[in-house]
């Protein structure tokens, strides 16, 4: 499960059209029966060519992801970020552990005393709570619960 | 864990998502597929679709990039301790600026953590996020004098894991 982060990586060669579909479709995708055909008439492209950009953009992991994102919170589930102080000489076993768990939906090594950041994704806000607990009792390490307590506005605005 | 916002979703919709959450199918027709996959016709799928999203269950329907691969290779949780009067005040202002991805009000757990707001600030390098948190500290503090007490910045060194989640097939 570890992939060391990759800081230039085989950089994958994006044009000017792959640009901004991907700037175009971090908003709204079309809630319609042929929605690349809307994409492609706005981008002066062929339907054919927005899906097969779109391939190639996922199949390169340019793209992690494409459909709906859903909130949890939304339909009972919950999140919660979480952080622990993890010796260094211990940092591996700490860090497979950890993964281990199901519930933990993204993991990142961190620069500071708590150096390691995850997040906890659970079908009922009880589930948060056990799992930190369990995480404990694996570890022998304290978990820091930073439950989200107000979300504020953001725009999706990284543009490619 | 304060996370909770009520709601719920039914047998189909549950269906939907376990359909769709790894991703829509790339084809003309995607939304044709997942309906015939979860077992509704076309049209109740798009009314669905539209219901969870005008409910918040579906935040967005759209491509997520890979901020490195799209060159974004810094990221920095830029954490700031502010006056509890006006945190929300402030995590607005800052939630809008340029090179926030997220934005949220987090408790604090003292003595370790003084921070109660949090921004994920993503650049090109290292330096051009330091410089963008050093640019949100100082409109922070014309904006909001004296609000911002401490601040930090902690940069992420590895990905340990990255699955996002995953939820079971209907029981």
């Amino acid at each position: 499960m570890t992939d060391t982060m990759k800081r230039s990586g085989a950089p994958v060669e994006l044009d000017a059209t792959d640009r901004a579909l991907i700037n175009a479709l971090q908003g709204d995708f079309p809630l319609t029966r042929e929605p690349f055909a809307e994409v492609a008439a706005a981008f002066g492209l062929a339907e054919d060519q927005v899906i097969a950009r779109m391939r190639r953009l996922l199949d390169a992991r340019v793209l992690t992801r494409f459909g709906p994102m859903f909130q949890i919170e939304r339909i009972g589930g919950a999140f919660c970020l979480a952080a622990m102080r993890v010796p260094e000489t211990d940092f591996e076993r700490v860090a497979a552990a950890v993964n281990a768990f199901p519930e933990v939906a993204h993991n990142y090594r961190r620069e500071h005393a708590l150096n390691m950041w995850f997040v906890l994704a659970t079908e009922t806000p009880a589930g948060i709570e056990d799992t930190a607990a369990r995480i404990e009792a694996t570890t022998g390490l304290p978990v820091f619960r930073f439950p989200k307590e107000r979300e504020y506005f953001v725009e999706m605005k990284l543009e490619a | 864990m304060g996370e909770r916002q009520g709601g719920t979703v039914d047998d189909v919709e549950r269906r939907i998502i376990v359909a769709t959450q790894a991703g829509l199918p790339l084809v003309a027709r995607p939304w044709d597929e997942v309906a015939a996959s979860v077992g509704v016709g076309v049209d109740e799928l798009l009314a669905r679709v539209r219901s969870m999203l005008d409910r918040g269950v579906i935040r967005r329907i759209g491509a997520v990039p890979n901020h490195y691969a799209i060159g974004y290779t810094a990221n920095g949780m830029s954490v700031w301790d502010i006056d509890d009067a006006r945190v929300d005040a402030v995590g607005e202002f800052v939630g809008a600026l340029e090179g926030v991805t997220h934005c949220y009000r987090r408790p604090r757990r003292l003595p370790e953590w003084p921070y109660n707001l949090f921004a994920m600030v993503h650049g090109r390098n290292r330096e051009a996020v330091e410089r963008q948190i050093g640019e949100i500290a100082a409109r922070i503090g014309e904006r909001f004098p004296g609000a911002c007490r401490e601040r930090d910045v902690l940069f992420s060194s590895a990905i340990l894991k990255k699955t996002g989640l995953r939820l079971g097939a209907p029981g």
